[in-house]
Protein backbone atom coordinates (compact mmCIF):
# COMPACT_ATOMS: atom_id res chain seq x y z
CA UNK A 1 0.00 0.00 0.00
CA UNK A 2 1.27 3.31 -1.18
CA UNK A 3 0.18 6.04 1.61
CA UNK A 4 -1.69 9.71 0.52
CA UNK A 5 -2.54 10.09 -2.90
CA UNK A 6 -1.17 8.29 -6.35
CA UNK A 7 -2.64 10.24 -9.33
CA UNK A 8 -2.42 10.22 -13.19
CA UNK A 9 -5.36 11.32 -15.00
CA UNK A 10 -6.84 13.58 -17.63
CA UNK A 11 -9.84 16.03 -17.62
CA UNK A 12 -10.64 18.04 -20.75
CA UNK A 13 -13.07 21.24 -20.52
CA UNK A 14 -14.48 23.47 -23.11
CA UNK A 15 -12.41 26.49 -23.20
CA UNK A 16 -9.48 24.94 -20.95
CA UNK A 17 -6.56 23.71 -21.23
CA UNK A 18 -6.57 19.49 -21.11
CA UNK A 19 -5.58 19.02 -17.58
CA UNK A 20 -2.91 16.06 -17.25
CA UNK A 21 -1.71 15.05 -14.05
CA UNK A 22 1.22 12.85 -14.12
CA UNK A 23 2.27 10.62 -11.49
CA UNK A 24 0.93 12.97 -8.80
CA UNK A 25 2.08 11.58 -5.32
CA UNK A 26 1.40 13.21 -2.13
CA UNK A 27 3.38 11.63 0.77
CA UNK A 28 2.04 9.29 3.28
CA UNK A 29 3.15 11.27 6.55
CA UNK A 30 0.15 12.29 8.29
CA UNK A 31 1.20 15.81 8.08
CA UNK A 32 2.20 16.48 4.81
CA UNK A 33 1.01 19.57 3.34
CA UNK A 34 1.41 19.84 -0.93
CA UNK A 35 0.63 22.55 -2.66
CA UNK A 36 -0.74 23.03 -6.26
CA UNK A 37 1.16 26.15 -6.92
CA UNK A 38 1.05 28.03 -10.44
CA UNK A 39 -0.70 31.20 -12.03
CA UNK A 40 -5.00 31.06 -12.34
CA UNK A 41 -6.17 29.32 -15.48
CA UNK A 42 -3.42 26.56 -14.90
CA UNK A 43 -6.09 23.59 -13.98
CA UNK A 44 -5.25 23.53 -9.99
CA UNK A 45 -8.81 23.73 -8.65
CA UNK A 46 -9.84 21.18 -11.36
CA UNK A 47 -7.27 18.61 -10.11
CA UNK A 48 -8.53 19.38 -6.72
CA UNK A 49 -11.88 18.51 -7.97
CA UNK A 50 -11.08 15.71 -9.38
CA UNK A 51 -9.10 14.64 -6.32
CA UNK A 52 -12.54 15.25 -4.16
CA UNK A 53 -14.65 13.19 -6.88
CA UNK A 54 -16.67 16.95 -7.80
CA UNK A 55 -15.37 16.37 -11.07
CA UNK A 56 -14.95 13.04 -13.36
CA UNK A 57 -11.68 12.95 -15.29
CA UNK A 58 -12.30 11.29 -18.69
CA UNK A 59 -9.44 9.03 -17.73
CA UNK A 60 -6.98 7.82 -15.77
CA UNK A 61 -6.53 6.52 -11.72
CA UNK A 62 -6.74 8.26 -8.44
CA UNK A 63 -5.87 5.64 -5.36
CA UNK A 64 -5.71 7.10 -1.77
CA UNK A 65 -3.92 4.77 0.98
CA UNK A 66 -4.06 2.09 -1.76
CA UNK A 67 -7.74 2.22 -2.13
CA UNK A 68 -9.07 3.06 -5.43
CA UNK A 69 -10.98 6.05 -6.23
CA UNK A 70 -11.12 6.19 -9.59
CA UNK A 71 -9.92 4.11 -12.73
CA UNK A 72 -11.33 4.89 -16.06
CA UNK A 73 -10.41 1.05 -16.84
CA UNK A 74 -12.62 -0.59 -14.48
CA UNK A 75 -15.26 1.91 -14.89
CA UNK A 76 -15.13 2.27 -10.82
CA UNK A 77 -15.53 5.86 -9.62
CA UNK A 78 -16.41 5.98 -5.44
CA UNK A 79 -19.01 8.76 -4.91
CA UNK A 80 -17.67 12.26 -3.21
CA UNK A 81 -19.89 11.27 0.29
CA UNK A 82 -17.70 7.91 0.30
CA UNK A 83 -14.38 9.29 -0.02
CA UNK A 84 -14.14 10.84 3.45
CA UNK A 85 -12.16 14.20 2.72
CA UNK A 86 -12.26 17.30 3.78
CA UNK A 87 -13.05 19.74 1.31
CA UNK A 88 -12.83 23.94 1.54
CA UNK A 89 -13.58 25.79 -1.53
CA UNK A 90 -12.14 28.96 -2.53
CA UNK A 91 -15.35 31.22 -1.07
CA UNK A 92 -15.67 28.83 1.78
CA UNK A 93 -19.67 27.86 0.87
CA UNK A 94 -20.99 27.93 4.46
CA UNK A 95 -24.79 26.74 4.36
CA UNK A 96 -26.12 30.35 4.98
CA UNK A 97 -29.24 29.32 6.38
CA UNK A 98 -27.82 27.50 9.27
CA UNK A 99 -26.01 28.75 11.98
CA UNK A 100 -22.20 28.48 12.63
CA UNK A 101 -22.73 25.39 15.07
CA UNK A 102 -25.06 23.59 12.56
CA UNK A 103 -22.83 24.36 9.78
CA UNK A 104 -20.00 22.50 11.58
CA UNK A 105 -22.40 19.36 12.72
CA UNK A 106 -23.62 19.12 9.05
CA UNK A 107 -21.18 16.32 8.82
CA UNK A 108 -22.28 14.53 12.07
CA UNK A 109 -25.18 13.15 10.76
CA UNK A 110 -26.49 9.96 12.58
CA UNK A 111 -24.07 10.57 15.62
CA UNK A 112 -25.54 10.69 19.11
CA UNK A 113 -26.77 14.07 19.85
CA UNK A 114 -23.99 14.08 23.06
CA UNK A 115 -21.24 13.18 20.91
CA UNK A 116 -22.27 15.54 18.05
CA UNK A 117 -22.19 18.38 21.03
CA UNK A 118 -19.28 17.37 22.07
CA UNK A 119 -17.30 17.07 18.71
CA UNK A 120 -18.54 20.59 17.86
CA UNK A 121 -17.18 22.36 20.69
CA UNK A 122 -14.65 20.97 20.64
CA UNK A 123 -13.29 22.10 17.29
CA UNK A 124 -15.21 25.03 17.49
CA UNK A 125 -12.38 25.77 20.78
CA UNK A 126 -9.38 24.76 18.79
CA UNK A 127 -10.35 27.10 16.29
CA UNK A 128 -11.01 30.31 18.53
CA UNK A 129 -14.82 30.18 17.36
CA UNK A 130 -16.48 30.13 21.12
CA UNK A 131 -19.50 32.26 21.17
CA UNK A 132 -19.94 32.35 17.43
CA UNK A 133 -22.72 29.45 18.03
CA UNK A 134 -25.68 31.14 17.21
CA UNK A 135 -24.35 33.41 14.43
CA UNK A 136 -25.23 32.94 10.67
CA UNK A 137 -22.44 33.14 7.90
CA UNK A 138 -23.78 36.38 7.04
CA UNK A 139 -22.43 37.68 10.22
CA UNK A 140 -19.13 36.77 10.62
CA UNK A 141 -15.79 38.74 9.40
CA UNK A 142 -13.81 36.90 5.74
CA UNK A 143 -11.37 35.45 8.82
CA UNK A 144 -13.84 33.89 10.56
CA UNK A 145 -15.82 32.38 8.10
CA UNK A 146 -12.69 30.57 6.62
CA UNK A 147 -12.20 29.34 10.60
CA UNK A 148 -15.71 27.66 10.41
CA UNK A 149 -15.04 25.98 6.55
CA UNK A 150 -11.83 25.07 7.97
CA UNK A 151 -13.96 23.53 11.18
CA UNK A 152 -16.61 22.14 9.37
CA UNK A 153 -14.34 20.15 6.98
CA UNK A 154 -12.13 19.01 9.96
CA UNK A 155 -14.88 17.96 12.43
CA UNK A 156 -15.89 14.27 11.09
CA UNK A 157 -11.82 13.62 11.20
CA UNK A 158 -11.51 13.00 7.19
CA UNK A 159 -8.51 11.09 5.87
CA UNK A 160 -7.43 13.69 3.18
CA UNK A 161 -7.96 17.68 3.29
CA UNK A 162 -7.87 19.50 0.28
CA UNK A 163 -8.72 23.55 0.58
CA UNK A 164 -9.12 25.65 -2.61
CA UNK A 165 -7.09 29.10 -2.41
CA UNK A 166 -7.55 28.71 1.46
CA UNK A 167 -6.28 32.53 2.19
CA UNK A 168 -7.67 34.18 -1.06
CA UNK A 169 -10.78 35.73 -0.41
CA UNK A 170 -9.65 37.57 2.59
CA UNK A 171 -8.29 41.01 3.14
CA UNK A 172 -4.29 41.68 2.92
CA UNK A 173 -3.67 42.18 6.77
CA UNK A 174 -6.28 39.02 7.26
CA UNK A 175 -4.37 36.92 5.18
CA UNK A 176 -0.52 37.71 5.98
CA UNK A 177 -1.72 37.06 9.71
CA UNK A 178 -3.92 33.78 8.45
CA UNK A 179 -0.97 32.52 6.80
CA UNK A 180 1.50 31.21 9.88
CA UNK A 181 -1.56 30.21 11.42
CA UNK A 182 -3.17 27.86 9.01
CA UNK A 183 0.24 26.00 8.79
CA UNK A 184 0.29 25.26 12.34
CA UNK A 185 -3.27 24.14 12.64
CA UNK A 186 -2.97 21.93 9.72
CA UNK A 187 0.18 20.46 11.51
CA UNK A 188 -1.67 20.18 14.98
CA UNK A 189 -4.44 18.24 12.88
CA UNK A 190 -2.58 15.70 11.27
CA UNK A 191 -4.30 14.83 8.28
CA UNK A 192 -2.44 14.91 4.68
CA UNK A 193 -3.48 18.08 3.09
CA UNK A 194 -3.40 19.37 -0.53
CA UNK A 195 -3.62 22.91 -0.89
CA UNK A 196 -4.18 24.91 -4.38
CA UNK A 197 -2.59 28.59 -4.20
CA UNK A 198 -1.98 31.19 -6.81
CA UNK A 199 0.31 33.31 -4.32
CA UNK A 200 4.28 32.04 -4.31
CA UNK A 201 4.26 33.54 -0.43
CA UNK A 202 1.43 31.39 0.76
CA UNK A 203 2.94 28.20 -1.29
CA UNK A 204 6.18 28.66 0.35
CA UNK A 205 5.03 29.24 3.81
CA UNK A 206 1.83 26.93 3.88
CA UNK A 207 3.79 23.93 2.21
CA UNK A 208 6.03 20.88 2.35
CA UNK A 209 5.61 19.67 -0.99
CA UNK A 210 4.96 21.76 -4.12
CA UNK A 211 4.03 20.85 -7.29
CA UNK A 212 4.27 23.63 -9.99
CA UNK A 213 1.37 23.27 -12.49
CA UNK A 214 1.18 25.52 -15.56
CA UNK A 215 -1.46 24.86 -18.78
CA UNK A 216 -2.84 21.87 -17.15
CA UNK A 217 0.82 20.09 -16.88
CA UNK A 218 2.44 19.19 -13.92
CA UNK A 219 5.87 21.25 -14.34
CA UNK A 220 7.88 20.45 -11.31
CA UNK A 221 7.43 18.35 -8.12
CA UNK A 222 9.17 18.44 -4.56
CA UNK A 223 10.16 19.96 -1.05
CA UNK A 224 9.35 23.44 -1.45
CA UNK A 225 12.63 25.09 -0.97
CA UNK A 226 14.49 22.87 -3.74
CA UNK A 227 11.64 23.98 -6.44
CA UNK A 228 12.02 28.01 -5.20
CA UNK A 229 15.47 27.54 -5.00
CA UNK A 230 16.20 24.95 -8.34
CA UNK A 231 13.60 25.66 -10.64
CA UNK A 232 13.82 22.76 -12.80
CA UNK A 233 13.43 25.04 -15.94
CA UNK A 234 12.66 28.42 -17.16
CA UNK A 235 8.85 28.05 -16.61
CA UNK A 236 9.39 27.32 -13.34
CA UNK A 237 11.62 30.06 -12.63
CA UNK A 238 8.42 32.48 -14.20
CA UNK A 239 6.41 30.76 -11.97
CA UNK A 240 8.28 30.75 -8.82
CA UNK A 241 8.94 34.37 -9.60
CA UNK A 242 12.83 34.21 -9.37
CA UNK A 243 13.63 37.99 -10.25
CA UNK A 244 16.77 37.67 -11.77
CA UNK A 245 17.44 35.48 -14.89
CA UNK A 246 20.26 35.98 -16.89
CA UNK A 247 21.83 34.11 -20.04
CA UNK A 248 25.62 32.72 -19.74
CA UNK A 249 27.89 30.39 -21.04
CA UNK A 250 29.86 27.64 -19.37
CA UNK A 251 33.87 28.43 -19.68
CA UNK A 252 35.03 26.36 -17.26
CA UNK A 253 34.03 23.49 -14.76
CA UNK A 254 36.63 22.38 -11.60
CA UNK A 255 35.63 21.13 -8.21
CA UNK A 256 32.09 21.13 -8.67
CA UNK A 257 32.69 24.90 -9.55
CA UNK A 258 31.19 26.48 -12.81
CA UNK A 259 32.24 29.67 -14.18
CA UNK A 260 30.11 31.19 -16.28
CA UNK A 261 30.42 34.22 -18.51
CA UNK A 262 28.08 36.58 -18.48
CA UNK A 263 27.73 39.95 -21.01
CA UNK A 264 32.05 39.37 -19.93
CA UNK A 265 31.92 39.09 -16.40
CA UNK A 266 32.68 35.94 -14.40
CA UNK A 267 30.34 34.30 -12.08
CA UNK A 268 31.31 30.96 -10.53
CA UNK A 269 28.43 28.70 -9.20
CA UNK A 270 27.64 25.42 -8.17
CA UNK A 271 28.09 22.95 -11.23
CA UNK A 272 26.05 19.71 -9.19
CA UNK A 273 23.18 20.44 -12.14
CA UNK A 274 24.75 20.88 -14.62
CA UNK A 275 24.70 18.11 -17.37
CA UNK A 276 28.74 17.01 -18.79
CA UNK A 277 28.94 18.91 -21.83
CA UNK A 278 26.44 22.00 -20.89
CA UNK A 279 27.65 25.20 -22.25
CA UNK A 280 24.61 27.95 -22.96
CA UNK A 281 23.06 28.07 -19.80
CA UNK A 282 20.58 30.40 -17.71
CA UNK A 283 21.14 32.13 -14.10
CA UNK A 284 18.61 31.94 -11.59
CA UNK A 285 19.36 34.52 -8.81
CA UNK A 286 16.60 34.88 -6.11
CA UNK A 287 16.72 38.61 -4.91
CA UNK A 288 16.72 37.82 -1.33
CA UNK A 289 19.79 35.62 -1.80
CA UNK A 290 22.07 39.20 -3.01
CA UNK A 291 23.96 41.01 -0.58
CA UNK A 292 24.62 44.37 -0.83
CA UNK A 293 28.15 46.43 1.11
CA UNK A 294 29.12 49.59 0.76
CA UNK A 295 30.93 50.67 -1.76
CA UNK A 296 35.40 49.15 -1.02
CA UNK A 297 33.74 47.44 1.59
CA UNK A 298 35.72 44.62 3.88
CA UNK A 299 36.60 41.41 2.57
CA UNK A 300 34.24 38.74 2.01
CA UNK A 301 33.33 34.67 1.20
CA UNK A 302 31.05 34.72 -1.27
CA UNK A 303 32.44 33.46 -4.71
CA UNK A 304 31.07 36.49 -6.70
CA UNK A 305 31.28 40.29 -5.91
CA UNK A 306 30.02 42.82 -8.56
CA UNK A 307 30.65 46.48 -8.55
CA UNK A 308 26.91 47.43 -9.22
CA UNK A 309 25.16 51.03 -9.77
CA UNK A 310 21.66 51.04 -7.78
CA UNK A 311 19.38 52.21 -10.39
CA UNK A 312 15.80 52.17 -8.91
CA UNK A 313 14.07 51.45 -5.21
CA UNK A 314 10.96 49.98 -4.85
CA UNK A 315 9.04 49.29 -1.04
CA UNK A 316 8.05 45.91 -0.69
CA UNK A 317 6.41 45.81 2.65
CA UNK A 318 9.07 45.93 5.11
CA UNK A 319 11.38 45.25 2.28
CA UNK A 320 12.33 47.18 -0.36
CA UNK A 321 13.31 46.20 -3.78
CA UNK A 322 16.42 47.41 -5.55
CA UNK A 323 17.52 47.09 -9.19
CA UNK A 324 21.23 47.06 -10.29
CA UNK A 325 23.53 47.93 -13.28
CA UNK A 326 26.49 45.02 -12.45
CA UNK A 327 27.18 45.19 -16.37
CA UNK A 328 23.98 43.01 -16.20
CA UNK A 329 20.66 43.39 -14.35
CA UNK A 330 20.56 42.19 -10.87
CA UNK A 331 17.47 42.64 -8.42
CA UNK A 332 18.15 42.84 -5.05
CA UNK A 333 15.61 42.48 -1.46
CA UNK A 334 16.64 44.28 1.81
CA UNK A 335 15.15 45.41 4.82
CA UNK A 336 14.34 48.76 4.94
CA UNK A 337 16.95 49.28 8.12
CA UNK A 338 19.83 47.81 5.68
CA UNK A 339 18.82 50.67 2.72
CA UNK A 340 19.09 53.36 5.36
CA UNK A 341 22.07 52.12 6.83
CA UNK A 342 23.75 51.96 2.92
CA UNK A 343 21.86 55.48 2.15
CA UNK A 344 21.34 53.57 -0.94
CA UNK A 345 19.43 55.93 -3.19
CA UNK A 346 19.39 56.03 -7.26
CA UNK A 347 23.02 55.90 -8.87
CA UNK A 348 24.76 55.10 -5.76
CA UNK A 349 27.09 52.55 -6.39
CA UNK A 350 27.72 49.60 -3.98
CA UNK A 351 29.01 46.06 -4.10
CA UNK A 352 27.01 43.18 -4.57
CA UNK A 353 27.79 39.36 -3.03
CA UNK A 354 26.44 36.37 -4.51
CA UNK A 355 27.44 33.11 -3.02
CA UNK A 356 27.80 30.53 -5.84
CA UNK A 357 25.24 27.87 -4.22
CA UNK A 358 22.55 30.78 -4.45
CA UNK A 359 23.66 30.66 -8.36
CA UNK A 360 21.06 28.16 -10.32
CA UNK A 361 22.31 26.87 -13.52
CA UNK A 362 19.82 25.72 -15.87
CA UNK A 363 20.88 23.85 -18.89
CA UNK A 364 19.96 25.48 -22.19
CA UNK A 365 20.08 22.46 -24.36
CA UNK A 366 17.82 19.81 -22.76
CA UNK B 1 -74.51 35.70 1.58
CA UNK B 2 -76.65 32.97 1.23
CA UNK B 3 -75.86 29.38 2.03
CA UNK B 4 -75.48 28.22 -2.10
CA UNK B 5 -72.85 30.98 -2.61
CA UNK B 6 -70.88 29.77 0.81
CA UNK B 7 -71.35 26.26 -0.40
CA UNK B 8 -69.74 27.34 -3.77
CA UNK B 9 -66.78 29.48 -2.06
CA UNK B 10 -66.00 26.77 -0.22
CA UNK B 11 -66.05 23.84 -2.61
CA UNK B 12 -64.04 25.89 -4.99
CA UNK B 13 -61.63 27.09 -2.32
CA UNK B 14 -61.57 23.44 -0.99
CA UNK B 15 -61.25 22.69 -4.98
CA UNK B 16 -57.72 24.85 -5.14
CA UNK B 17 -56.29 23.38 -1.80
CA UNK B 18 -56.54 19.65 -3.30
CA UNK B 19 -55.12 20.51 -6.64
CA UNK B 20 -52.48 22.20 -5.00
CA UNK B 21 -51.51 19.50 -2.96
CA UNK B 22 -51.89 16.92 -5.23
CA UNK B 23 -49.08 18.92 -7.67
CA UNK B 24 -46.69 20.06 -4.91
CA UNK B 25 -44.76 17.01 -4.49
CA UNK B 26 -44.46 15.91 -8.67
CA UNK B 27 -44.15 19.97 -9.59
CA UNK B 28 -41.70 20.30 -7.45
CA UNK B 29 -39.98 16.66 -8.10
CA UNK B 30 -40.23 17.75 -11.45
CA UNK B 31 -38.98 21.53 -11.15
CA UNK B 32 -35.68 19.64 -9.57
CA UNK B 33 -35.45 17.35 -12.47
CA UNK B 34 -35.49 20.37 -15.03
CA UNK B 35 -32.54 22.84 -12.78
CA UNK B 36 -30.64 20.19 -11.81
CA UNK B 37 -30.31 17.37 -14.30
CA UNK B 38 -29.24 16.86 -18.01
CA UNK B 39 -31.12 14.28 -19.58
CA UNK B 40 -32.49 13.53 -23.23
CA UNK B 41 -35.65 14.83 -23.99
CA UNK B 42 -35.69 17.38 -21.33
CA UNK B 43 -36.95 20.40 -23.79
CA UNK B 44 -39.59 18.04 -24.86
CA UNK B 45 -41.04 17.98 -21.24
CA UNK B 46 -40.56 21.37 -20.42
CA UNK B 47 -42.66 22.51 -23.81
CA UNK B 48 -45.32 19.97 -22.75
CA UNK B 49 -45.29 20.97 -19.05
CA UNK B 50 -45.46 24.52 -20.46
CA UNK B 51 -48.39 24.02 -23.38
CA UNK B 52 -51.37 24.53 -20.79
CA UNK B 53 -49.95 28.30 -20.06
CA UNK B 54 -50.44 28.84 -23.89
CA UNK B 55 -53.23 26.34 -25.40
CA UNK B 56 -56.89 27.43 -24.81
CA UNK B 57 -57.88 26.65 -22.00
CA UNK B 58 -60.91 25.06 -23.48
CA UNK B 59 -58.85 23.05 -25.88
CA UNK B 60 -56.75 21.08 -22.42
CA UNK B 61 -60.41 20.24 -20.76
CA UNK B 62 -61.12 18.68 -24.52
CA UNK B 63 -58.05 16.20 -24.42
CA UNK B 64 -58.77 15.63 -20.46
CA UNK B 65 -62.46 15.00 -21.33
CA UNK B 66 -60.93 12.48 -24.45
CA UNK B 67 -58.66 10.89 -21.96
CA UNK B 68 -60.84 10.68 -18.32
CA UNK B 69 -63.99 9.43 -20.02
CA UNK B 70 -65.33 6.59 -19.85
CA UNK B 71 -64.78 5.33 -23.46
CA UNK B 72 -61.17 7.57 -23.09
CA UNK B 73 -57.74 5.08 -22.26
CA UNK B 74 -57.51 6.46 -18.53
CA UNK B 75 -60.68 7.26 -17.50
CA UNK B 76 -61.47 3.24 -18.99
CA UNK B 77 -58.98 1.81 -17.03
CA UNK B 78 -60.34 3.49 -14.34
CA UNK B 79 -63.98 2.76 -14.22
CA UNK B 80 -63.22 -1.00 -14.96
CA UNK B 81 -60.24 -1.26 -11.89
CA UNK B 82 -61.43 0.45 -9.31
CA UNK B 83 -65.11 1.60 -10.67
CA UNK B 84 -64.41 5.36 -10.47
CA UNK B 85 -65.77 7.61 -12.76
CA UNK B 86 -64.14 11.34 -13.14
CA UNK B 87 -65.85 13.42 -15.55
CA UNK B 88 -68.60 15.68 -14.65
CA UNK B 89 -67.76 14.87 -10.86
CA UNK B 90 -65.58 16.66 -8.41
CA UNK B 91 -63.02 14.64 -9.17
CA UNK B 92 -62.41 16.17 -12.82
CA UNK B 93 -62.94 19.79 -11.25
CA UNK B 94 -59.78 18.89 -9.05
CA UNK B 95 -57.88 17.22 -12.25
CA UNK B 96 -58.57 19.90 -14.13
CA UNK B 97 -57.27 22.88 -11.62
CA UNK B 98 -54.25 20.49 -11.28
CA UNK B 99 -53.53 20.31 -15.29
CA UNK B 100 -53.92 23.95 -15.30
CA UNK B 101 -51.98 25.29 -12.42
CA UNK B 102 -49.18 22.76 -13.09
CA UNK B 103 -46.82 24.73 -15.27
CA UNK B 104 -46.60 27.78 -13.22
CA UNK B 105 -45.68 25.90 -10.01
CA UNK B 106 -43.04 23.77 -11.99
CA UNK B 107 -41.80 27.08 -13.66
CA UNK B 108 -41.84 29.32 -10.32
CA UNK B 109 -40.04 26.17 -8.33
CA UNK B 110 -37.65 25.55 -11.22
CA UNK B 111 -36.24 29.34 -11.57
CA UNK B 112 -36.21 29.36 -7.36
CA UNK B 113 -34.36 25.77 -7.27
CA UNK B 114 -31.75 26.97 -10.05
CA UNK B 115 -30.96 29.82 -7.80
CA UNK B 116 -29.53 27.79 -5.24
CA UNK B 117 -26.12 27.78 -5.57
CA UNK B 118 -24.84 24.09 -6.94
CA UNK B 119 -21.40 24.47 -4.71
CA UNK B 120 -23.54 24.35 -1.41
CA UNK B 121 -25.28 21.19 -2.30
CA UNK B 122 -21.51 19.77 -3.72
CA UNK B 123 -20.28 20.95 -0.27
CA UNK B 124 -23.04 18.76 1.71
CA UNK B 125 -22.17 16.09 -0.29
CA UNK B 126 -18.08 16.48 0.56
CA UNK B 127 -19.44 16.03 3.61
CA UNK B 128 -21.49 12.88 3.65
CA UNK B 129 -24.59 13.69 2.86
CA UNK B 130 -26.40 11.51 -0.06
CA UNK B 131 -28.83 12.79 -2.54
CA UNK B 132 -32.12 13.09 -0.44
CA UNK B 133 -30.14 14.66 2.23
CA UNK B 134 -28.73 17.62 0.11
CA UNK B 135 -32.31 18.28 -1.28
CA UNK B 136 -33.83 18.30 2.29
CA UNK B 137 -31.86 20.33 4.28
CA UNK B 138 -29.70 22.46 1.82
CA UNK B 139 -31.62 23.19 -1.75
CA UNK B 140 -35.56 22.87 -0.21
CA UNK B 141 -34.55 25.39 2.79
CA UNK B 142 -33.13 27.75 0.27
CA UNK B 143 -35.38 27.78 -2.33
CA UNK B 144 -38.41 27.42 0.50
CA UNK B 145 -39.34 31.08 -0.53
CA UNK B 146 -39.27 30.83 -4.25
CA UNK B 147 -41.63 27.07 -4.14
CA UNK B 148 -43.99 29.00 -1.83
CA UNK B 149 -44.66 32.17 -3.92
CA UNK B 150 -44.67 29.19 -6.55
CA UNK B 151 -47.18 27.39 -4.58
CA UNK B 152 -49.80 30.28 -3.95
CA UNK B 153 -49.25 30.86 -7.63
CA UNK B 154 -50.88 27.84 -8.50
CA UNK B 155 -53.46 28.11 -5.86
CA UNK B 156 -54.50 31.73 -7.00
CA UNK B 157 -54.89 29.90 -10.74
CA UNK B 158 -56.62 27.25 -9.60
CA UNK B 159 -59.46 29.48 -7.77
CA UNK B 160 -59.89 31.00 -11.17
CA UNK B 161 -59.68 28.52 -13.81
CA UNK B 162 -62.93 28.32 -15.98
CA UNK B 163 -62.55 27.33 -19.63
CA UNK B 164 -60.77 23.62 -18.84
CA UNK B 165 -63.06 23.00 -16.21
CA UNK B 166 -66.45 23.48 -18.02
CA UNK B 167 -65.25 21.15 -20.48
CA UNK B 168 -64.34 18.75 -18.31
CA UNK B 169 -66.47 18.87 -15.23
CA UNK B 170 -69.41 20.44 -16.65
CA UNK B 171 -71.46 23.17 -14.36
CA UNK B 172 -73.82 20.86 -12.75
CA UNK B 173 -74.77 22.65 -9.09
CA UNK B 174 -73.75 21.36 -5.62
CA UNK B 175 -71.31 18.69 -7.69
CA UNK B 176 -68.69 20.89 -10.29
CA UNK B 177 -70.37 24.23 -9.99
CA UNK B 178 -67.36 26.74 -8.82
CA UNK B 179 -67.03 30.40 -8.44
CA UNK B 180 -66.05 30.85 -12.24
CA UNK B 181 -68.41 28.35 -13.72
CA UNK B 182 -71.14 29.99 -10.98
CA UNK B 183 -70.42 33.25 -12.26
CA UNK B 184 -70.55 32.51 -15.66
CA UNK B 185 -74.04 30.61 -15.19
CA UNK B 186 -75.90 33.60 -13.58
CA UNK B 187 -74.70 36.33 -16.30
CA UNK B 188 -76.02 34.10 -18.97
CA UNK B 189 -79.63 34.26 -16.73
CA UNK B 190 -79.38 37.78 -16.07
CA UNK B 191 -78.62 37.80 -12.14
CA UNK B 192 -75.84 39.99 -12.13
CA UNK B 193 -76.43 41.70 -8.78
CA UNK B 194 -75.33 37.87 -7.64
CA UNK B 195 -72.31 37.42 -10.15
CA UNK B 196 -71.28 40.72 -8.71
CA UNK B 197 -71.34 39.17 -5.33
CA UNK B 198 -69.19 36.29 -6.36
CA UNK B 199 -66.75 38.65 -8.54
CA UNK B 200 -66.27 40.15 -5.26
CA UNK B 201 -65.62 37.07 -3.38
CA UNK B 202 -62.87 36.21 -6.66
CA UNK B 203 -61.26 38.82 -6.49
CA UNK B 204 -60.99 38.87 -2.65
CA UNK B 205 -59.35 35.66 -2.64
CA UNK B 206 -56.89 36.19 -5.49
CA UNK B 207 -55.83 39.43 -3.73
CA UNK B 208 -55.19 37.61 -0.97
CA UNK B 209 -53.13 34.98 -2.10
CA UNK B 210 -50.32 36.82 -4.28
CA UNK B 211 -50.46 39.31 -1.12
CA UNK B 212 -49.36 36.48 0.87
CA UNK B 213 -47.09 35.45 -1.41
CA UNK B 214 -45.56 39.00 -2.01
CA UNK B 215 -45.79 39.55 2.37
CA UNK B 216 -43.49 36.22 2.44
CA UNK B 217 -41.25 37.37 0.05
CA UNK B 218 -40.81 40.16 1.68
CA UNK B 219 -40.24 39.06 5.04
CA UNK B 220 -37.99 36.35 3.72
CA UNK B 221 -35.44 39.42 2.50
CA UNK B 222 -35.11 40.95 5.52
Amino acid sequence: MTPGIQASFTKRFAGGPVIRVENLCTGGNGSTITVLFGPSGSGKTTMLRCLAGLERPEEGTIQFDGEIWFDSGMGKSVPVQRRNIGFVPQDYALFPHLNVADNIAYSLHGLAAMEKQSRVVETMRWLGLNGLEQRLPGELSGGQQQRVALARAVVRRPRLLLLDEPLSSLDTPTRQRLRGELRSLLLQLGIPTILVTHDQLEAAALGDQLVVLDQGRMLQTGPVADVINRPANLAVAAIVGTETVLLGHVTRVSDGLATVTVNGFELTALAESLPPGANAVHLCIRAEDVILLQNGGAPASARNRLSATVLALAPEGPLMRIELDCGFPLKALLTRQACDELALKAGASVVALIKAPHIHLISFNR
Amino acid sequence: MTTDEWQIVAFTAGMAVLSTALILAPGVALAWCLARLRWRGKSLVETFVALPLVLPPVVTGLVLLKLFGRRGPIGHWLYSEFHLDVVFTWRAVALALAVMSFPLLVRTARSAIEEVNPALEQIARTLGAGEWRVFFTITLPLAKRGLLAGTLLAFARALGEFGATIMVAGNIPGVTTTLSTDIYQLVQLGEDSHAWVLAGISLALAFAALWVSEWLQRRRKT
